[in-house]
C-alpha cells in the first residue's frame, strides 16, 4: 500500500470493500468475571453457577482481579493505551441474560486506540477493547434452523453466563476478505501467545462479527451491515465476499442498502436478515452502581508490560531470519503458533541444519504430543546431512523419537530399524535392473517424458523397501539418461 | 426487655433463649392478627435456634453478644431456604439458596430470626400500603399506617413482637417508619453494612439498618452486622467508627446544626418537637449553629429520577424465566410482559416506567444526567455544612402517622414523606430517627439526626443524649 497511488487490485466492479471486525474473546481466567464459579468449557450444563452469575435477587458482582490483568495485557499487546475505566449496565430483555442487563464497559473502556500489524505489514487500527460478561447459551428446540423464531421451546445453559469477555473493536481499515482472515488469525496468535484467551473459534471462545459495506471509490463509506454467526475463518471470508456481492448488486440495481444485522448460514452460504436497525437500539446505559471504578496504576501497568511475552510477529521475524532459506511462511507461522521457535533455536545452536529441523517440527511432530529434545533433533538432522539415512527414514525415526517421549539416540534407533542408506554401487545396480525391467518407461523417459520417471522410481523404491535415497535415485536416472541420449 | 438486657440474661443463664422466643411468639399470637407486621412467622425455626443457644450455654460454650435476641427481618433480605418475597406476587414462593450477609452476621452473634416482615412492594412506598399481601397497621394506632417501606420491621419492634429488627433505607424507609412507630431506626453510612443478599431497589442508595427500642441496641446491632464484606464491592474497607463505646460521651461542645433553608412541609406539632430537641441538646452543652444547604429542595426530584432509574434495571430480572411467577404466553417476550403485568403492583410499575423513561436516549441528559449533577451538588453543599456542624437535626417525617388511604390517591403527597430523609441517601451519609415525645393525637414524633459519612459516633452520642433527656 502506498499513500500516493490507489491500489485498485482489490476493487470489485469499481467498488471498494470496507470491513471492520468486532471480536469477542473469552478470557482464560480460572473463575468467572464477577463470581468464583469455574470458567470451564464443555461441563455439564448449569453446573458452574451460583447466585451471582445466575443474577439471583440480592446477589452482587465482585470484579475478578485476573480479568483486569488480562485486559491490560491484551491492551499493551495491541499497542493500546490503558485507562481507568468503569462498568455500565446495558439493559435489554433476553432469556439467556440472567439479570436482563449486561454488565459491560461503555464510554470508558479500559483499552483505547491501538493497532495490529498484519504479516503483510498492513496496519489495522484498534478502536478499543472493553470488558464485559458473557451471557448464557440458548439452545432452541423445534422449528427450523435452531433459531428462536418458530422454535417450540428453548433451553439455557448458564455455565457461560459471567464468563469474562474482551470485545476488541477494530477500525474499518480492512479492505479484502483475505485481510479480514489475516487479522483474525493474527489476533488469535496474540491472544494465545499472551495467555489472554485460548481463542478457539470452534468452541466459541473467540467470536467475530463483521461490519461490511461497499462504496465507489471517491464516495463516502456505504451503509454497513453487521454479519453474525461467523464461526471459522472460512465462514468469515465467504460471508464477507457474499455480502459484498449482495450489496454491489443491490446498488447496481438502484436500491438502497438497509442497515441491518444479518446472519451467515454455512448451510446455503448466504447471509440472511436477522433484524433491521431502523433506529438505534436504546439500551439505557448507566453506570453500574454495584461496582467501583477500575483504576490500574502505572506500577501495575508497567509490571504487566515487563512481563509481556515476545509477540508472534517478532518471533516469526526471528525464525525467518534464522532459517534464511526457502522455507515457507506457513512453516514459520506454524512453529511460532506451536511455541516451538525456542526449540528450533536450541537445535540451530547445537549445529542442526535449520531447514531440516524446521521441516521435521512442522510435518513430523504431532502438535499435541511430546517434542524431541534439541540434542535428539540435532542428531537426527546430522544423520541426514551425512547421508547415513534418507529423508523418508528420518521421518520414520522421528515417529519413533516422539513415541519414545522425545529424548532418544537417533543412531541407535536407525540401527534397530536396519536403516542404513544404501551404498551407491548397490543403488546403481538396482537402478539398472529397473531400467532393464521397464524398457517402455525408460524409452519414454529418454524421449523427454519426465513423468515416465515415476514408474522407474516407484519400482526402485519397491525393490529397496523405501530405503533408497530419493535424491540419489533421481540423480542416477538423470545421469543414465544423459548417457543414453 | 431490650436486646442488651436479653443477651445479658441469656448469657448469665437467668433466662433461657427458648423462654425469650416463646414470650415473643405469645405477643405475636395475641396481636399479629391486628398489626400484620409479618409475611411469615418462623415459630419452629426460632424455637429450635433458641434451644441450640441454650444447649451451647449449658455446655459452657461461648455465645455471641446477641445470644437469644429475637430478630425480625424485612422480607427483602435473603434467608436461605425461607421464602423471601419483597411483598410482591412476582417473587411469591421463591426460596433463596443463600442468606444475606447482615442476617448471617446477626445470627452468628446469637440473634434468632423470628419472622420476615411486611414492606411496601420492593421497598417502594412510605406506608406499607403497597404490599401485595395487605398493609401493616401501626401498633400505636391501628387506624394509621406504620410508615414504610420497612413498616413491618418498625411495627414488629413497636408491638413487642421482637426486641430488634432490620430494615432497608433507600430514601427514608427505616427512619420514617421508626418515627411513625416510635422506635429508634438507623440508616448507616453507605457501605457500612453489606448489601449482599438485600434485594436491590436502588443499589446506590440502599442501606440496611436496625430498628430497636433503645439507642444502645441500635449501636450494638450495627457493630455486629457492619464492617467490610468482600461479597459487596461497595462495602467500605475502612474500620467502623466506634458506636457503643461512645454512647456515654455526651454532647458537650458538639456543634448541632439547624438547616435554615429546610423546605417547609412539616406539621407544627412535629416542628415543635424538633425545636425541643435542639433545646435539650443545648442544655447538655451542645453548640447550636445555623447552616445552609442550598440544594436541599432539589433532593426529592433528583431522588425520584435516580431511584426509579436504578430500579428499572434492578427489577428487569423478574421476567418469569427462572423463578417466581410465570404467566405463559405466545412467545418469550409476551411471557415476560404478561408475567410482569400480573406480578408487579401499581407503584412498582409506576417507578419502572419513570426510570425507563429517565434513562432513555434523548431524555437521559435532561433527567437522569441532571439528577446526578444535583446529587454531586448536594454532596458539596453538605460537605460545606459539615465544616460548621458535627450533626444536623431535622424532622424524620413531616407528620405523625397518617390514616390509611389518606395519601394513596396522590403519589406525590406520599413521595413528600421522604422530604427530609432523602438527602442522606443521595450523599451516602448516615441518619437516624430517635423517638422524642409525641405530637398530634399523642402519636410519636422522631427527631432525625444527620451526620457526614462515617460520622456514626457523633450521631449516636447525640441520640443517646436525646433519649436520656426523655427518660
Amino acid at each position: 500500500m502506498t499513500d500516493t497511488a490507489i491500489d485498485t487490485t482489490n476493487f470489485i466492479n469499481g467498488y471498494e470493500l470496507v470491513v471492520g471486525l468486532e471480536v469477542h474473546a473469552e478470557l482464560a481466567t480460572k473463575t468467572k468475571v464477577f463470581c468464583s464459579c469455574p470458567n470451564m468449557f464443555g461441563d455439564e450444563p448449569n453446573t458452574n453457577v451460583c447466585p451471582v452469575c445466575l443474577g439471583l435477587p440480592g446477589s452482587l458482582p465482585v470484579l475478578n482481579h485476573q480479568v483486569v490483568e488480562l485486559a491490560i495485557r491484551l491492551g499493551l499487546a495491541l499497542n493500546c493505551s490503558v485507562h481507568s475505566s468503569v462498568f455500565h449496565r446495558k439493559n435489554y430483555f433476553y432469556p439467556d441474560m440472567p439479570k436482563d442487563y449486561q454488565v459491560t464497559q461503555y464510554d470508558q473502556p479500559i483499552d483505547r486506540e491501538g493497532y495490529l500489524d498484519l504479516p503483510s505489514g498492513k496496519r489495522i487500527g484498534i478502536e478499543r477493547a472493553h470488558l464485559e460478561e458473557d451471557t448464557g447459551k440458548s439452545t432452541h428446540i423445534g422449528g427450523g434452523g435452531g433459531r428462536i423464531h418458530g422454535s417450540e421451546y428453548s433451553m439455557v445453559d448458564y455455565n457461560r453466563a459471567g464468563i469474562p469477555l474482551l470485545e476488541i473493536v477494530g477500525k474499518p481499515d480492512i479492505r479484502t476478505s483475505e485481510e479480514a482472515k489475516q487479522y483474525m488469525a493474527e489476533l488469535q496468535e496474540i491472544l494465545i501467545a499472551t495467555g489472554v484467551s485460548d481463542a478457539k473459534m470452534e468452541e466459541g471462545s473467540m467470536r467475530c462479527d463483521a461490519n461490511v459495506s461497499v462504496h465507489k471509490f471517491g464516495t463516502e463509506f456505504g451503509t454497513r451491515c453487521e454479519i453474525k454467526n461467523l464461526n471459522s475463518l472460512r465462514s468469515l471470508g465467504k460471508a464477507i465476499e457474499y455480502e459484498a456481492r449482495r450489496q454491489i448488486i443491490l446498488i447496481e440495481d438502484g436500491e438502497r442498502i438497509r442497515q441491518e444485522t444479518r446472519h451467515w448460514s454455512d448451510v446455503d452460504s448466504r447471509t440472511h436478515t436477522l433484524r433491521v436497525k431502523e433506529n438505534a437500539d436504546d439500551y439505557r446505559y448507566f453506570l453500574e452502581p454495584d461496582l467501583v471504578p477500575i483504576v490500574p496504576g502505572d506500577v501495575w501497568i508497567d509490571a504487566v508490560r515487563q512481563a509481556l511475552p515476545v509477540l508472534p510477529a517478532a518471533r516469526r521475524h526471528k525464525v525467518a531470519d534464522a532459517i534464511r532459506s526457502t522455507i515457507t511462511d506457513e512453516t514459520v507461522i506454524v512453529l511460532v503458533q506451536r511455541g516451538w521457535d525456542a526449540l528450533l533455536f536450541d537445535c540451530i545452536a547445537a549445529g542442526a541444519d535449520p531447514q531440516r529441523a524446521a521441516t521435521h517440527l512442522q510435518h513430523n511432530v504431532p502438535p499435541d504430543g511430546p517434542t524431541p529434545t534439541p540434542a535428539t533433533l540435532t542428531a537426527l538432522t546430522k544423520l541426514e546431512a551425512e547421508g547415513k539415512i534418507t529423508a523418508t527414514q528420518a521421518k520414520t525415526l522421528m515417529a519413533d523419537i516422539v513415541a519414545a517421549g522425545g529424548d532418544a539416540d537417533p543412531a541407535a534407533l536407525a540401527k534397530a530399524r536396519g536403516f542404513e542408506a544404501m551404498a551407491s554401487d548397490a543403488l546403481e545396480g538396482t537402478v539398472d535392473a529397473a531400467i532393464a525391467a521397464q524398457p517402455d518407461a525408460w524409452a519414454k523417459y529418454v524421449a523427454g517424458e519426465e513423468k515416465a520417471m515415476g514408474a522407474l522410481v516407484g519400482a526402485i523404491m519397491k525393490t529397496t523397501k523405501g530405503q533408497a535415497d530419493g535424491k540419489a535415485v533421481t540423480a542416477l536416472l538423470q545421469q543414465r539418461r544423459s548417457t543414453a541420449q | 426487655m431490650n436486646a442488651v438486657e436479653i443477651a445479658a440474661a441469656v448469657q448469665r443463664g437467668t433466662r433461657s433463649a427458648v423462654s425469650v422466643v416463646d414470650e415473643h411468639l405469645a405477643v405475636i399470637s395475641q396481636r399479629e392478627g391486628d398489626v400484620h407486621a409479618f409475611n411469615l412467622v418462623l415459630a419452629d425455626q426460632a424455637r429450635s435456634a433458641a434451644a441450640a443457644i441454650d444447649a451451647r450455654i449449658a455446655a459452657g460454650q461461648q455465645v455471641g453478644p446477641l445470644a437469644g435476641v429475637p430478630l425480625a427481618v424485612k422480607d427483602n433480605m435473603c434467608t436461605r431456604g425461607i421464602p423471601t418475597t419483597c411483598s410482591s406476587k412476582i417473587l411469591e414462593g421463591w426460596k433463596p439458596p443463600y442468606t444475606a450477609t447482615a442476617v448471617e452476621r446477626l445470627v452468628a452473634a446469637g440473634a434468632i430470626p423470628i419472622g420476615k416482615t411486611n414492606l411496601d412492594e420492593f421497598a417502594m412506598g412510605s406506608s406499607t400500603e403497597n404490599s401485595a399481601f395487605g398493609p401493616t397497621r401501626n401498633p400505636r394506632d391501628l387506624s394509621r399506617v406504620p410508615g414504610g417501606s420497612s413498616g413491618g420491621s418498625a411495627a414488629a419492634v413497636a408491638a413487642g413482637f421482637a426486641p430488634v429488627s432490620i430494615g432497608s433505607d433507600t430514601g427514608g424507609s427505616i427512619r420514617q417508619p421508626a418515627s411513625l412507630c416510635g422506635v429508634v431506626g438507623v440508616k448507616p453510612t453507605y457501605g457500612l453494612v453489606s448489601r449482599y443478599g438485600l434485594i436491590a431497589f436502588a443499589s446506590s442508595l440502599d442501606q440496611i439498618g436496625p430498628f430497636t427500642t433503645t439507642v444502645h441496641d441500635s449501636a450494638l446491632l450495627l457493630e455486629v452486622m457492619g464492617g467490610h464484606d468482600h461479597r459487596d464491592s461497595t462495602s467500605l474497607p475502612s474500620a467502623m467508627p466506634p458506636m457503643t463505646a461512645v454512647l456515654g460521651h455526651g454532647v458537650q461542645g458538639l456543634r448541632v446544626g439547624r438547616i435554615t433553608n429546610l423546605p417547609d412541609g412539616a406539621d407544627p406539632d412535629v416542628v415543635a418537637r424538633i425545636d425541643a430537641a435542639f433545646l435539650a441538646l443545648e442544655k447538655e452543652g451542645a453548640v447550636l449553629v445555623d447552616v445552609e444547604i442550598p440544594s436541599f429542595s432539589f433532593a426529592l426530584t433528583s431522588y425520584y429520577l435516580i431511584a426509579p432509574a436504578e430500579a428499572s434495571s434492578n427489577l428487569a430480572r423478574y421476567d418469569g424465566v427462572r423463578y417466581g411467577l410465570r404467566v405463559d404466553d405466545v412467545d418469550t417476550a409476551q411471557m415476560n410482559a404478561s408475567t410482569r403485568s400480573a406480578g408487579f403492583g401499581a407503584e412498582v410499575k409506576r417507578r419502572i416506567m419513570l426510570g425507563t423513561y429517565a434513562l432513555s436516549a434523548g431524555y437521559y441528559d435532561a433527567y437522569y444526567g441532571k439528577a446526578l449533577k444535583v446529587r454531586r451538588l448536594m454532596a458539596d453543599d453538605f460537605a460545606k455544612a459539615y465544616q460548621q456542624a458535627d450533626v444536623l437535626l431535622t424532622p424524620a417525617s413531616p407528620s405523625v402517622a397518617f390514616p390509611f388511604g389518606s395519601k394513596t390517591a396522590d403519589p406525590l403527597s406520599m413521595y413528600l414523606c421522604d422530604l427530609y430523609t432523602i438527602p442522606s441517601n443521595l450523599c451516602g451519609h448516615p441518619g437516624m430517627s430517635v423517638p422524642f415525645g409525641t405530637g398530634a393525637d399523642g402519636l410519636p414524633v422522631g427527631v432525625q439526626i444527620l451526620a457526614p459519612a462515617l460520622g456514626e459516633s457523633e450521631m449516636f452520642r447525640t441520640a443517646a443524649v436525646l433519649e436520656a433527656s426523655m427518660a
